[in-house]
């Protein structure tokens, strides 16, 4: 799950770190009231979750209340990567002397955390990576041993020189850690990090993701999900327990398991179809969640025709064919459906469906070659 | 042979009460698999079946032997679970909950290690030596007993392959699905090292998925280390980025990941890589012939 600049800010002054001093705004007028206040230049920030803020005209500088409106007003009417603005942080300008980058992420290969530190923060840390990569320092937490404070109190010095700022640093970087391992974060990332002409180190930036599987230890941070992140179908399909991605394509797709929806969607793709989405129905095959796979399918305009693919194992075909026809009775389907059913009670499911006036195959590849020719 | 488990196998099942445990332990018991108990906090001296209910893992090993544990645990208590099981040195641990998160995995990745036991999931539909035992989930009919060992981050799709071998009269010596998460207690390379010592595999299926350098890995040490033939499959060649295809694992994230470079990583290191699931009898046919 991701969260915004500002959710994240909060999270880290929550825990002790210095962040700029900001607000909220909706408005032009809210925007101008809030750099009135402050006295001072401010940065106007959209917030959207998606990177790239920067370069799509979202972070502004503003020299008075009436710019502050100006700039509120411009990106307000911006799409983001067809996301549209709707909130924006006003944040108090600061002197910037430099610019260093701080993060904490699951390194999956590694099996370990790892601390990312550079005096290079500012850029995109993906081009740095590939194009520096000397210029991350790297250290790496084993979760079992803990992590060893004088080794990474050494590392964080060998980047911030001056002792007063490698402690204020090093105390920063020890709040993330415990704030990633708290919160069951996947990444928390300060870019930049700076350091301003009064010596301080603040954060600046704020991006905090959260294991999806953690989230049922912290209600607090599921409260901060963003209607935004996905898309009201992808909503409705998560409320109901499927596994659901939006696609270009114009073939539905309802699969049991994630490794096979993928590939059935290869397939589609290798016979020279295009998918519709990826929808994982998962292992209980409750009808109910066949049916409701089935609504959010067909109420995609793009969708000229369904296949569905069942490999039962837990998953029974015989609840998937009773899922079906419920559907078509409900829902008044008028697109062809190509059926592939085999395993855990497919004669049963067969039967079912077949009594239905269905036909029904029982290999993969002959059901996306007959779906790709309906289109 | 086959790897991991066989006729000699004998199982707990930790969350036996629950709607999936009690399931699995019928499924696995007509399967053959030599079921001893299982395990639910509260609920010992229960019976599920004719099979006895104990507090404990403890309590378990004080009136069965065993050297297998199955976990079918709801993901709040899996980690407690394996540690448990690990506490009590049973040498294979089988972790089929969804849903554990990272950081806990993290830890119990080097907690088994630690305890010399080993860990396969978590979020897995366990292993099957067909015609000697079953550890899992997976619907044991479609399985011939044979000489292809098959490794898989998945689980349906894993039964689509294992379909397409077993209706070509190509059995199985051990079928094993190590998880669709992104960190899981044991990978590719270790289960490549143990089929190609077991007389009794042959050649070998290896199919993976978006995410992660897991493949790319595996191609490297297949390269330096297997003889026997190895055949592969990727599934989300056509996934977008950034969108997480239902595994937690399977995600391409900042260009990393993708299923290009893993098809790549393969087919330099000599592995043909199956467009979809039909080819694969065939690419073990050819690449049998040529080693």
């Amino acid at each position: 799950m991701k969260i915004h600049e500002y959710q994240g800010s909060a999270l880290l002054a929550e825990y002790g770190i210095p962040t700029s001093v900001s607000e909220l705004a909706q408005t032009p007028q809210e925007a101008a009231d809030i750099a009135r206040r402050f006295g001072s230049n401010v940065v106007v920030k959209a917030q959207v979750l998606t990177g790239g803020r920067g370069k799509a005209g979202g972070v502004k500088l503003a020299h008075s209340p009436e710019e502050a409106f100006q700039c509120a007003e411009e990106i307000l009417a911006l799409q983001i990567k067809g996301i549209p603005v709707t909130k924006l942080l006003i944040a108090k300008s600061v002197d910037i002397l430099q610019e260093y980058y701080l993060g904490v992420a699951v390194d999956r290969t590694m099996k370990q955390a790892v601390i990312m530190i550079s005096a290079a923060g500012g850029v995109d840390i993906e081009d740095l990576a590939r194009n520096d990569p000397e210029k991350i320092l790297k250290f790496y937490v084993n979760p079992f041993q803990g992590l060893q404070e004088d080794r990474l109190r050494q590392v964080v010095a060998s980047v911030f020189i001056d002792p007063g700022l490698c402690a204020q640093a090093f105390d920063t970087v020890m709040k993330m850690y415990r704030l990633f391992l708290e919160k069951d974060c996947s990444l928390v990332e300060i870019n930049p990090y700076v350091k301003t002409k009064a010596s301080a180190l603040i954060a600046l930036d704020a991006k905090i993701n959260f294991d999806d599987n953690g989230l049922f230890k912290h209600p607090e941070i599921e409260a901060l999900r963003s209607p935004e992140e996905f898309s009201p179908d992808e909503i409705r399909a998560k409320d109901a327990g499927l596994s659901f991605v939006n696609l270009d394509g114009n073939i539905g797709c309802i699969v049991n398991g994630a490794g096979l929806a993928m590939a059935t969607m290869d397939v589609i793709k290798l016979f020279g179809g295009e998918p519709a989405n990826f929808l994982d129905v998962g292992g209980s095959s409750n009808p109910n969640k066949v049916l409701l796979a089935l609504d959010i399918i067909t109420s995609n305009k793009n969708v000229k025709a369904v296949l569905i693919n069942i490999f039962g194992g837990i998953t029974r075909c015989d609840d998937v064919a009773n899922g079906i026809l419920m559907a078509v009775r409900k829902l008044d389907i008028k697109l062809p459906l190509v059926i592939r059913m085999i395993g855990t009670r497919e004669a049963e499911g067969r039967e079912i469906l077949v009594n239905a006036g269905y036909v029904v195959a029982d290999d993969m590849e002959a059901a996306v070659k007959k779906v790709v020719a309906l289109i | 042979m086959s790897i991991l488990i066989n006729e000699n196998t004998k199982v707990l099942v930790q969350g036996i009460t629950g709607r999936d445990g009690s399931f699995h332990a019928a499924s696995m018991l007509d399967y053959g698999t030599k079921v001893v108990g299982g395990v639910t906090p509260g609920k010992g001296g229960q019976k599920v079946g004719d099979l006895p209910v104990f507090n404990s893992v403890k309590d378990a090993l004080s009136e069965k032997e065993m050297n297998c544990s199955i976990i079918y645990v709801p993901a709040r208590f899996a980690s407690a679970a394996i540690k448990e099981a690990a506490d009590n040195k049973i040498p294979l641990i089988v972790c089929i909950t969804e849903g554990v998160p990272i950081n806990e995995m993290l830890y119990n990745y080097y907690y088994v290690k630690d305890k010399g036991v080993r860990l396969i999931g978590p979020n897995c539909p366990g292993l099957i030596s067909p015609g000697k035992s079953k550890a899992g989930i997976m619907p044991a009919k479609i399985h011939l007993p044979g000489n292809i060992g098959v490794i898989s981050r998945s689980g349906t799709l894993t039964y689509e392959f294992v379909y397409n071998l077993t209706i070509n009269k190509m059995g199985q010596s051990t079928c094993v699905g190590i998880g669709g998460d992104a960190v899981v207690g044991t990978g590719y390379i270790e289960l490549l090292e143990m089929f190609e010592k077991d007389p009794d595999t042959n050649a070998i299926v290896l199919i993976g998925e978006i995410g992660g350098e897991e493949e790319e890995k595996a191609a490297e040490y297949i390269k330096a280390n297997v003889k026997k033939p190895v055949v592969s499959f990727i599934s989300g060649r056509s996934a977008p980025a950034d969108k997480k295809m239902g595994h937690a694992g399977a995600i391409i994230s900042q260009g990393r990941g993708t299923a290009s470079a893993k098809i790549e990583a393969l087919n330099k290191a000599g592995i043909p890589v199956a467009d979809c699931p039909s080819q694969i009898p065939k690419l073990i046919t050819e690449k049998s012939g040529v080693s």
